[in-house]
């Protein structure tokens, strides 16, 4: 996404780049929006809700890590403490709740002045480590202080308490997730338009060389501490977003799996494009609510593919896609054709093996509930509980992913040698 | 006051065992450049590797077992995925052993489950030391402060004076040097990750009867490590070794004090709502470390002992 502006100079292919530029924002449109009319069910509301909470979380996080080179461990401290200003302002004041979220933001970047100016202090790994520490202290605080978060039960508020809104009052979940949806649509289109600022330029030269930066003239930390400022205020927003959606905040909203899901969304997403961190979005609440209710192995499947996509991917899916449509693009389908299909086989029968195996341990772990979710996976493969029979099909299915690796490697040594002798003969006609 | 030794002495066997695991994850700084943020997952590791040993072979076996154990994962964890993102930056590392902290956890609770294991202490260990005005030391507490001084000496004993030592601190600093001396350097990174790993292996396997085994227990530790390591400065021993007594000794004292936060502030001749007011030291003792953290940070920036940043 970051070099839009300058294809789009060319203008043979402006409307082109113009299609490919508005394709993302049509298919999150699309996705926050379509849904709801098909099927009305409450617990598809819920999840669309969280889905758009986290992306307007991870897009903000993305202000830190991908712009800013700034790793954060305690990013939830933001969210939760703006909703949470949100939430007693909202109780005492009688804030609109259409407009809560911007009361949210604006918390969460005054935690944002108070916080990163001491976490600002340092940058890199000790920048991380003092995140984890404010993290921490935040969430210990939450747990200790009695009347900033209600205590154990947190702070509540009542939705459909505030005054109607064009005849809305925001109590039945359609009306909510509607007003959910709309903010997280602001709030994407606001960071887009930030993400094109001259501030953000610098940031990036900040991220990139902050000597070189300092020579130019602007001073890293402030340049720093301005992104911090800036994320915690997207991250108020995102947190009263969820406080409008769950109608609670509590100490669990400024806790550390909160802080660690929005990391793992934003790198599973990929930091270089800027709907990486939306799609990450999309994949960690796919885990969290669909993987989750289904089984509770999914933390280790999300830690599991969190892994693989650092080591095979690390500028995330978005820098995956983008290298792979270059390649497809360049080759054409047939040519990389074998690639593609050997290494999608060896990925789902990894992936099979892997989710047998272990649900597999899990029913053995923790009994019979697990079982069901076994039952459901095995039933295909006809071997109920047979340990030999489950142990075999298991290793044949790695066995089987080993063979299709094999042979997507050796299509794409094929390819890389097809590419290295189209640039030779490129280079003798130039 | 009669138990004030009691309760310092407790606390200086914390710091220290506290300085055992900061030790292992600034020896892995200090050489590899990624912080291993997956450090407190391998101390939970080891106590429970510990404690399934203890209950077949005795606590003293586990005590060889267990680091040995975790210390062969650790290095299968440098050597096949940790090398593998090198080239991707420190970045990319400290993601990785984020995601290796999520699936350790995981890991733990399929083996061992989900309630809390406490481990036994040996006969010899079990018991009062001495006792001072009628507070007790425990004797295992003193065994601990014995092992994590034995091992520390051990260590520097091993980087000042061995031949592989040399090799290693070499490697620290002239890495292309050594290969070309003929050394594998990227091995040598494998013997520092899984000598790491072990270090805090043994730090669980000690601590474990102190504590509850836990599938809880390395967040719970975890985040105190870190911050002693960035109030020591980040990468200096001596400073996590001061970062360590300093927090092990405050969280502990604070603990067992019994005085309330508008006891504390009436000194000062402030006052603050009741509510407030009532809230006990030994309540707030788990924010201790981070407000530590702050407050050096407030007044230097790069820790106790830590050099200057070059960015900051």
């Amino acid at each position: 996404m970051r070099e839009a502006p300058d294809s789009s100079a060319l203008s043979a292919t402006a409307p082109r780049a113009l299609r490919r530029a508005l394709a993302p924002w049509l298919a999150l449109i699309l996705f926050l929006g379509v849904p709801p009319f098909i099927w009305p069910q409450s617990w598809l509301l819920a999840y669309l809700a969280q889905t758009a909470t986290m992306i307007v979380f991870a897009l903000s996080y993305n202000l830190l890590l991908g712009e800013t080179g700034l790793l954060s461990f305690g990013h939830a401290a933001y969210s939760g403490l703006g909703a949470l200003v949100a939430a007693q302002l909202f109780n005492r004041v009688g804030v609109p709740l259409v407009l809560l979220p911007l009361v949210g933001g604006i918390g969460g970047a005054l935690c944002g002045l108070l916080l990163g100016f001491i976490s600002t202090r340092r940058a890199g790994t000790a920048f991380a480590m003092i995140t984890l520490g404010l993290g921490e202290l935040v969430a210990a605080a939450a747990w200790t202080l009695p009347d900033w978060f209600g205590g154990e039960a947190g702070v509540a508020i009542d939705r459909a308490s505030g005054a109607q809104w064009a005849g809305w009052s925001f109590g039945p979940a359609r009306e909510a997730y509607a007003l959910i949806a709309v903010w997280c649509l602001l709030a994407c289109a606001a960071l887009f338009a930030l993400s094109r600022t001259p501030f953000m330029r610098l940031a990036n030269a900040v991220r990139d060389n902050p000597v070189r930066a300092a020579a130019i003239g602007c001073y890293p930390r402030r340049i720093r501490y301005g992104v911090v400022v800036l994320s915690a205020f997207f991250a108020g927003i995102s947190g009263t977003l969820a406080l409008i959606n769950v109608e609670l905040v509590s100490a669990e909203s400024v806790g550390m799996m909160r802080s660690g899901a929005v990391l793992i969304a934003t790198v599973i997403g990929g930091t270089a494009a800027f709907f990486g961190p939306v799609a990450g979005a999309v994949v960690l609440t796919f885990f969290s609510v669909v993987v989750a209710s289904v089984t509770r192995a999914w933390l280790f499947y999300l830690g599991l593919f969190f892994i693989v996509v650092v080591v095979i991917s690390p500028d995330g899916l978005a820098g995956f896609v983008q290298r792979h449509t270059a390649r497809v693009a360049a080759y054409g389908w047939r040519r990389c054709r074998a690639a593609y299909l050997w290494g999608a086989a060896a990925a789902l029968l990894w992936t099979a093996a892997v989710v047998l195996a272990v649900q597999w341990a899990y029913a053995a772990q923790f009994g019979a509930d697990e079982g069901a979710a076994l039952v459901g996976t095995g039933a295909l493969m006809g071997m109920g509980a047979s340990p030999l029979g489950l142990g075999t099909t298991v290793l044949l299915l790695a066995a089987l992913g080993g063979l299709s690796a094999h042979y997507a490697i050796r299509a794409q040594a094929h390819l890389a040698a097809m590419r290295s002798s189209a640039t030779h003969s490129a280079g003798d006609a130039r | 006051m009669q138990s004030f030794v009691v309760n310092l002495l407790n606390g200086v066997s914390y710091g220290l065992l506290l300085f055992m695991l900061s030790a292992g994850l600034t020896l892995i700084f200090s050489m590899l450049g990624v912080l291993n943020f997956a450090h407190a997952s391998f101390y939970m590791l080891g106590a429970y590797v510990g404690f399934s040993v203890a209950a077949r072979a005795g606590f003293w076996s586990a005590l060889v077992i267990a680091p040995l154990v975790v210390g062969l994962v650790g290095a299968a964890l440098e050597r096949w995925l940790l090398r593998r993102v090198r080239a991707h930056g420190h970045l990319a590392e400290l993601l990785l052993t984020f995601g290796a902290a999520y699936l350790l956890g995981e890991l733990v609770k399929l083996g061992w489950g989900l309630s809390p294991l406490s481990a036994t202490v040996p006969a010899v260990l079990d018991g009062p030391l001495f006792t001072v005005y009628g507070a007790a030391f425990a004797r295992y507490r003193a065994f601990m402060m014995v092992v994590s001084l034995a091992m520390l000496g051990a260590l520097h004993a091993v980087l000042r004076v061995s031949k592989a030592g040399l090799i290693v601190r070499a490697a620290l600093t002239h890495a292309s040097a050594v290969e070309a001396l003929g050394h594998n350097v990227p091995r040598v990174f494998t013997g520092v990750f899984a000598a790491g790993t072990a270090l805090a292996a043994l730090a669980g396997v000690i601590g474990a009867p102190l504590f509850v085994i836990e599938p809880g227990m390395a967040e719970s530790l975890g985040s105190i490590v870190f911050v002693v390591v960035v109030i020591g400065g980040l990468g200096s021993l001596g400073g996590a070794l001061a970062a360590s007594l300093l927090v092990g000794c405050v969280q502990t004292l604070a603990v067992a004090s019994n005085v309330s936060l508008g006891d504390v502030l009436s000194i000062f001749g402030t006052s603050l709502p009741a509510e407030w007011d009532a809230l006990t030291l030994a309540q707030l003792a788990p924010l201790i470390p981070y407000l530590l953290l702050v407050a050096m940070l407030a007044l230097r920036p790069r820790g106790l002992f830590g050099r200057r940043d070059e960015h900051a």
